[in-house]
């Protein structure tokens, strides 16, 4: 008897300790990468890395606006392109779809998220480069920013379409059935009731499709190109902006992390705490929107 | 105003004629079907592009997987010679190694977050607090990029402890990976257990881990196992945290101290550093097929969870 309940107290405390690694672990991220960044923005200075557009290790220029902006560009041409449709699939599966549709629809959105984006980027290579190759304007690699946003656009779609489903769902259904003894059509009620109640719940989507885009690393290396230039019009044409060849704050970590040493090495960890400020700043607000949609 | 005056004059009968011309129903009915049309038109460009990239990838990769294809090492080079054998080894033990890891201390913290938060009713607004924060901590993880992941275990796994580009720096990076999903999905199942269980368990002078040992977990398996499955398919697609930490070495790995490259990483470096996009293309199709298996796998699963529920209630 005595000895059952001092495993039972034993075990608590295993328990308790397992519970408390995730924050020991997030801890320990901030940490070190705050701590081997130190040198950088000690050296450097933040007003250089940030507001500078010059990144030339070799030669002591370490500024990461032309990225930021690369990252920025990239992300929110992704959301105009991918948003829409994972809304209307969104829709589509919560209130129009056929109860058979759904369940291999739902199936097809799970295997797109399941996908590698290391197989996004290889098909983003092979397919989507070279037909945005055949654009004729000088210049035009095929690689860069609109390549890398209509694979992005792809990869963050599951990930809106999933969680609008859901706010779609806890719609109580009364607000539904009330809109329909009114008389409302099934169209009309989604639009005017069901969709506004959901609001909270789609906008997080929302913010939680830009964090995983801004967060991408491997397919945006594979498609965007890679130099760091401050994007800016092939030609006279402002649109051929988006043939131009960038570079996102990810990609810049994962391409020279294996060589870099010394402040170069640092700068890296540098370009992390500015994504995971990035991050932090865009999850927050999609917890702080869901949680007041919750309590209202 | 003149309508308003001459409806006003005429009979009701003539007014009651004139109701169905005002309705907009039908207006209203065409206008559904032009949006019902259009999330139709939405959701088969959803299905084709998930069938134009699995379809594209498959068909021109599966070309290339042979036996031979599958038992080679890689030799590498330019033209990406030879196989996959090594990098299905490494996948296969950076797998192993993330859900040991992972797995005790992700269902641990998931029993204690449903089965012991309750009841810190004692005075201990320490506990609650440091309880929020755990949960504050999974979310986080839960969102933090995978590249992050990689600048961590590169910082402290690699360069800190000395383990090097090996499968015990990116086991442990690919554990904090996927922690968040274990604690989530058990934590999870642990609640659609019903409180009758315990309850029954306790009265019958059960100890609170004997109840949560020999009723609440067995209970909650199949909510486990998903968890479980679902990590093993983010070690399988995950590239960049292992870019960083896992060394790219194509040589069989000996030890957990061994530098190798998952499959992922594989296709990676040939479509980035060879010519050999056909064998690229067909290191995609074998990770597309084994997404795909997972997949099943994980509806199989729940398919018995909610199953089970049923027969609960």
């Amino acid at each position: 008897m005595q000895r059952r309940y001092r495993i039972d107290k034993g075990i608590k405390y295993l328990l308790f300790f397992s519970a408390i690694v995730s924050i020991i672990i997030v801890f320990l991220i901030f940490f070190f990468i705050f701590q081997s960044s130190l040198p950088a923005f000690q050296q450097i200075g933040l007003r250089n890395i940030l507001l500078e557009t010059t990144w030339r290790p070799t030669n002591g220029q370490y500024g990461i606006l032309a990225m930021i902006v690369g990252s920025v560009m990239v992300t929110f041409m992704a959301i105009v392109m991918g948003v829409p449709l994972a809304l209307g699939a969104a829709i589509f599966l919560a209130e129009v779809a056929p109860r058979a549709v759904q369940n291999v629809f739902r199936s097809a959105i799970q295997l797109l998220a399941g996908i590698p984006s290391v197989v996004y980027g290889l098909f983003g290579m092979v397919v989507l480069v070279p037909i945005v190759r055949r654009i004729p304007v000088p210049g035009n690699s095929g690689y860069g920013l609109l390549s890398a946003a209509i694979v992005l656009a792809v990869m963050i779609l599951p990930t809106i379409t999933s969680v609008t489903e859901d706010a779609l769902r806890a719609v109580p259904r009364s607000y539904k059935e009330a809109s329909l003894a009114l008389g409302a059509t099934h169209w009309q009620t989604i639009i005017h009731v069901m969709i506004p109640a959901a609001k909270s719940g789609i906008i997080a989507a929302l913010i939680l499709g830009v964090g995983r885009a801004i967060g991408e690393t491997m397919a945006m290396i594979m498609v965007i190109g890679n130099s760091v230039i401050m994007p800016t019009p092939l030609t006279d044409n402002p649109l051929t902006i988006f043939l131009r060849q960038a570079r996102t704050l990810t990609g810049n970590i994962a391409v020279e992390i294996n060589y870099a040493t010394g402040l170069h090495e640092s700068m890296l960890f540098a370009t992390g705490v500015v994504l995971f400020i990035l991050i932090m700043i865009i999850n927050a607000s999609a917890h702080l929107i869901l949680r007041n949609g919750e309590r209202s | 105003m003149n309508q308003a005056e001459s409806n006003a004059s005429s009979t009701v009968q003539s007014a009651a004629q004139k109701q169905p011309n005002r309705s907009n129903l039908k207006q209203r009915h065409l206008s559904q079907k032009f949006a019902f049309g259009a999330l139709w038109v939405g959701g088969a460009l959803v299905m084709l592009i998930l069938l134009v990239v699995v379809g594209y990838v498959i068909t021109n990769g599966i070309r290339e997987v042979t036996w031979e294809f599958l038992t080679t090492a890689p030799r590498g080079g330019l033209s990406g010679e030879g196989g996959i054998s090594t990098t299905i080894v490494s996948t296969v033990y950076l797998i192993g190694l993330t859900i040991v890891i992972a797995t005790p201390l992700g269902i641990g913290a998931a029993i204690f977050l449903t089965e012991y938060a309750g009841e810190t009713n004692v005075g201990s607004k320490f506990l609650r607090s440091l309880i929020d924060l755990v949960h504050f901590g999974v979310e986080t993880l839960a969102g933090i990029p995978s590249i992050i992941f990689g600048l961590f275990g590169f910082a402290l796994f690699v360069s800190v402890l000395h383990f090097g580009f090996s499968l015990l720096s990116a086991g442990l990076a690919g554990a904090c990976l996927v922690l968040p999903t274990i604690i989530r999905t058990t934590e999870e199942s642990l609640l659609t257990v019903p409180m009758s269980y315990r309850e029954a368990s306790l009265a019958l002078g059960a100890t609170k881990w004997q109840t949560i040992y020999q009723v609440v977990l067995p209970a909650a398996i199949p909510g486990i196992i998903t968890g479980i499955i679902l990590s093993v398919a983010r070690v399988i697609s995950e590239t960049a945290v292992f870019y960083v930490t896992l060394g790219g070495s194509a040589r069989m790995p000996t030890s957990i101290f061994s530098s190798g490259r998952t499959l992922a990483l594989h296709l990676y470096y040939l479509a980035m550093d060879t010519n050999a996009f056909d064998k690229a293309m067909a290191t995609g199709a074998v990770l597309i097929i084994s997404i795909i298996l997972i997949n099943l796998i994980i509806d199989f699963v729940s398919s018995k969870l909610t199953a089970g529920l049923r027969e609960n209630q």
